[in-house]
């Protein structure tokens, strides 16, 4: 059962996110992510972690998202242009590479045997474990984070102001 | 594998989420009614007062007109997203309603059974609300977008400003309240809350009305009601957002409108002035647990349905003081403007409830 | 689980820099635009702060010790390593003094994101977990980021930032993902348990190799190794020329300093698996960079592929292994941030008015004009193409005889071929310098921040590469807690 609704879930955010790039709208792109980022919630539920499935939708889906479409709006851009990105006489390399990376991976995914992946014993991760953990277990690197979010912010204004007279 | 107890469960269920479903889509019938009445009243006139008596029917032939009106979607629209985008707000904001508790577990009478007042008692609720009411954004986002409407397109801008804008200042609100109760279970906050009005977070002096200013303000620019409705700002935008709809398209923008309205109203309650909590406590302590222990029979079971039925009394009361409070202060209070409402979120809000943070950290150590 | 006073004198200097730059970030709104100076000294004593607490870290028993469970260790490699990153941050900073002012870019946030750099670069070369390495690594890399578009007039830089971004936010999305393959693998983040899961043959599924490849992709484009180096030449192209010379000494030496950890603690015993990829690397980049680096006319492109060629020499090291390859990256980084700073702040004293001196035709007959500069390019072009007695000389040397001892003639042989390749176009300059007259009058800009970076680079070149004895050995003691 656990395993139907993970393929479920998992083949509709890799259609999604296929569509993320292969829509020329970049609305509908963003409609297509925020229902891969949807997908992904749904399965950190599977993995027993509400807490992050939330979190996913609350900041990816509810805030990230609605910045990215309060740009394009802004904007105004109701057809990417594909070429700009990626010139015509490259595109082969493209159509090279995608193959045999899909290829390789494939041969070495079916290769492996997974036991050690997946989720861990012990039910639901309840708020109050991810909470201690962060403080005790992984204090450093999320003191680490909190001064990286600092500084992402000091350097978006930094990049935005206009600063010669 | 399909055992009674098991078919019974899923039954219960069915129905929980069949009579808050409907009770939802029908809340708006009469609180349109209320909203034009309260407005009449407030203006010094009599608002509806031709179909029906007192003009209660006047929702029902809204509603019959809508569903007759043509359904409207214009030649230049991105038609797929135009019809999509009513439906993404309503569905986030029934969605909602999943994680709200009306009441505690109750005994249904003659049958021992007992069966909670909520359809799911998560161990992140708060988040859950929180995330879920985030999403009904994308439909106004969409829809301003979709129309291809200048009007549409600047009203679907400002909302996602404002939504983004203000929802920092409500999950702090938030926070405040989770620092308060020790839990993100709304049963558990509700809970923390019980034993008088003095209990409830409200009265927690002196963040706790702080912490209810800044939920209500924000809760107010969330569900883009007046004072903070730019979105649809009738002076300078038409109307906003939803210009481009008619028929029932647009009565699902009023409807999750309404909705919205209703749902910060619940949350208030819960999170702020105890839920189903009585506001002092009854002379004789009238639980569910208590009218086990009084000897079977009708008593019992008479005890039993007044255990249910008074904290949904109570829950609706206060729900309702807080739905005409909205409807006063639409009538009230001026529309801000759109640079003042961000100076309001960015510079007062936000600023005020990270000391508010600290604060009230200090205060629970 | 507690943490003692132990855990938090491990990180003071950290704390220090990341401390200070906070409070600079405040300080900077009290001082007017004409004194930005000031808040550039303040970070110079608050790096000075943190290297006296560093150096009084070695004595006590907080060295040796992973602290924050497991996350962080005070050890003779990351000390090292930290100093080489002190040096490099302070002379880039003195570098920007006259910069700054020249472009018009005299902004406290200019010197507080580097002290924020400088923060993530001394966690990443303590952090011993792939988790806080990782978000060492990004903090590094952010401020990196904003500096490299800090000239906001000029179209280069701001495309040189784009492009940075966009690569950088990529190659730390394939970084994320190898280490989530090594967690699938082995269960846990912490290096030193990884090498112990490791040890286990059956561990060594195709899915190692898979996270071997990624976590070889995201560290190379973090220190810009062929063919994860394409964002360097225009990076280092638009970049204000003090941030160029901070990206090519201070981030590449983290990052090496964060490889050399991960392969050689945490994937010691898959070095079968990985030492052919980071050889490949090597060896792209050698030459790759050593060729390409001929065409450029820009110093500062130039400079970008000798950069890139010297990433080979590094991963060599790396590729030899054990002590040895790791004391020889070592004292390679504390050469290469010498000299190549050295080289950059000639570029920078070029700059002045409307003079960009960015062309490698600038230079010529500057020893007519302006004969001790010309004497101090000679001494850094000298250096970087390996020549003796210069410092670079011995940095090569020392990562040959690692090759060397270790069997791999081969890959010693294409080293050496590469640095003489390398050597024609640093001598180009030189010839261009010595050999020819002037062009064009030359303008240069004079500032004591300037003179002194010089004065230690040149120092510093010069003294590692006649008496590198002693440093040699603090290499090889620092390099033995690996």
């Amino acid at each position: 059962m656990e395993r139907l609704f993970f393929l479920i879930f998992a083949s509709v955010a890799v259609v999604s996110a296929l569509c993320v790039v292969l829509f020329r709208n970049p609305v509908r792109s963003a409609l297509a992510l925020m229902l891969c980022l949807l997908q992904v919630a749904c399965v950190f539920v599977l993995l027993r972690s509400p807490f992050l499935a939330v979190v996913q939708v609350f900041v990816y889906v509810g805030a990230v998202m609605v910045l990215f479409l309060f740009v394009v709006m802004i904007l105004d851009i109701r057809q990417a242009e594909l070429e700009a990105f990626f010139p015509p006489r490259n595109r082969w390399l493209m159509y090279a590479i995608i193959p045999v990376i899909t290829f390789e991976f494939l041969l070495v995914i079916l290769g492996t045997s997974f036991e050690g992946f997946g989720p861990g014993a012990g039910g639901e991760t309840k708020v109050e474990v991810i909470g201690r953990a962060l403080f005790t277990e992984y204090l450093l690197p999320f003191e680490v984070v909190s001064v990286l979010l600092l500084v992402a912010m000091v350097g978006a204004i930094v990049m935005a102001k206009k600063r010669w007279d | 594998m399909l055992d009674s107890a098991l078919i019974l469960e899923l039954a219960i269920m069915f129905i929980k989420v069949f009579v808050v479903g409907s009770v939802l889509f029908a809340l708006p019938i009469p609180l349109t009614w209320l909203e034009r009445k309260v407005a009449g009243h407030i203006q010094v006139r009599l608002g509806p007062f031709r179909v029906g008596p007192h003009g209660v029917l006047q929702p029902l032939a809204d509603m019959i007109k809508m569903l007759l009106k043509e359904d409207i979607v214009p030649e230049k629209a991105d038609k797929w997203l135009f019809r999509l985008a009513p439906i993404m707000t309503l569905v986030p904001t029934f969605t909602v309603f999943v994680a709200i508790p009306f009441g505690d577990k109750v005994r249904i009478p003659f049958t021992g059974r007992e069966v909670a007042l909520y359809i799911s008692d998560m161990n992140v609720a708060v988040l859950y609300i929180l995330a879920i009411s985030g999403l009904g954004i994308y439909g106004i986002i969409f829809g301003g977008w979709a129309s291809n409407s200048k009007y549409a397109l600047l009203g679907g801008l400002r909302s996602a400003a404002q939504m983004i804008s203000y929802e920092v200042a409500m999950s702090f609100a938030v926070i405040g309240v989770v620092m308060l109760s020790n839990s993100l279970s709304l049963v558990e906050i509700v809970k923390s809350q019980s034993g008088g009005f003095l209990h409830w977070n409200f009265f927690y002096l002196p963040v706790g009305p702080l912490w209810f200013i800044i939920f209500i303000i924000a809760g107010f620019a969330e569900t883009n009601r007046i004072p903070f409705d730019m979105p649809e700002d009738e002076g300078s935008l038409g109307a906003g957002y939803h210009v481009e709809y008619s028929g029932m398209r647009f009565a699902y923008y009023m409807l999750a409108e309404y909705v919205a309205m209703v749902t910060v109203s619940v949350l208030a309650v819960i999170f702020f002035f105890g839920g189903w909590n009585p506001p002092f406590n009854l002379p004789f302590h009238l639980t569910g647990e208590t009218a086990m222990f009084v000897n079977g029979g009708w008593n019992a079971e008479f005890l039993n349905l007044l255990a249910a039925v008074i904290p949904l009394f109570w829950f609706a009361g206060k729900v309702a003081v807080f739905i005409y409070s909205f409807m006063w202060i639409r009538f009230t209070l001026p529309r801000y403007r759109y640079d003042q409402l961000m100076r309001i979120g960015w510079r007062v809000l936000i600023p005020l409830s990270m000391v508010n943070i600290l604060v009230t950290g200090f205060m629970r150590i | 689980m507690i943490f003692g006073l132990r855990d938090v004198m491990a990180v003071i200097p950290e704390a220090i820099v990341a401390g200070a730059a906070c409070l600079l970030l405040l300080v900077d709104f009290l001082i007017a635009k004409k004194r930005k100076i000031i808040v550039a000294a303040l970070s110079i004593a608050a790096v000075a702060a943190a290297a006296f607490f560093s150096l009084y870290l070695v004595g006590t028993d907080v060295m040796w010790k992973k602290v924050f469970a497991g996350m962080f260790v005070v050890d003779g490699f990351s000390t090292f390593f930290k100093f080489v990153l002190y040096l490099a941050t302070v002379l880039s900073m003195m570098l920007s003094f006259h910069y700054v002012k020249e472009e018009d870019i005299n902004t406290g946030e200019y010197y507080t994101l580097m002290l924020f750099s400088l923060s993530g670069m001394m966690i990443a070369a303590s952090a011993s977990d792939l988790l806080s390495i990782y978000v060492a690594v990004e903090l590094m890399s952010i401020p990196v980021y904003v500096l490299v578009g800090f000239l906001q007039k000029d179209a280069r830089s701001n495309e040189a930032a784009m492009k940075y971004v966009i690569l950088g936010a990529f190659s730390s999305g394939v970084l994320l993902y190898g280490i989530s393959f090594i967690y699938g693998i082995t269960g846990t983040t912490e290096l030193s348990a990884v090498a112990g899961a490791l040890a286990d043959p059956s561990m060594h599924t195709p899915a190692l190799s898979i996270a071997i490849i990624m976590l070889v992709a995201g560290f190379g484009f973090k220190i810009a190794g062929v063919p994860f180096h394409m964002w360097a030449p225009d990076a280092y192209e638009g970049a204000p020329t003090p941030i160029t010379g901070f990206m090519s000494a201070g981030p590449k030496a983290a990052a090496c300093a964060a490889v050399l950890r991960v392969f050689t603690e945490g994937l010691q015993p898959a070095y079968s698996r990985w030492v052919v990829i980071v050889a490949i690397v090597a060896v792209l980049s050698l030459v790759y960079g050593n060729i390409v680096a001929i065409a450029q006319k820009n110093i500062k492109r130039m400079l970008a592929y000798s950069s890139i060629g010297h990433v080979g020499y590094a991963l060599l090291g790396l590729v030899a292994g054990g002590t040895e390859g790791a004391s020889s990256v070592m004292y390679y980084m504390a050469v290469y941030a010498f000299m190549n700073l050295g080289a950059f702040s000639i570029i920078i004293m070029m700059r002045k008015g409307e003079q960009k001196g960015e062309m490698i035709e600038d230079y010529t007959g500057l020893a007519k004009t302006r004969g001790g500069m010309a004497l101090l390019m000679l001494i850094f072009m000298f250096s970087l193409a390996g020549l003796p007695p210069t410092a670079g000389f011995i940095g090569k040397f020392y990562i040959f005889m690692a090759l060397i001892h270790k069997g791999m003639v081969g890959l010693a042989v294409i080293a050496v071929l590469m640095s003489a390749v390398g050597a024609y176009f640093y001598i180009r300059i030189v010839m261009l310098m010595y050999m020819k007259d002037p062009v064009n009058p030359v303008e240069t800009a004079s500032s004591r921040g300037l003179y002194y970076a010089l004065a230690i680079a040149a120092a510093g070149t010069i003294l590692l590469g006649v008496y590198p004895g002693y440093f040699i050995k603090l290499a090889q003691m620092a390099g033995g807690s690996l």
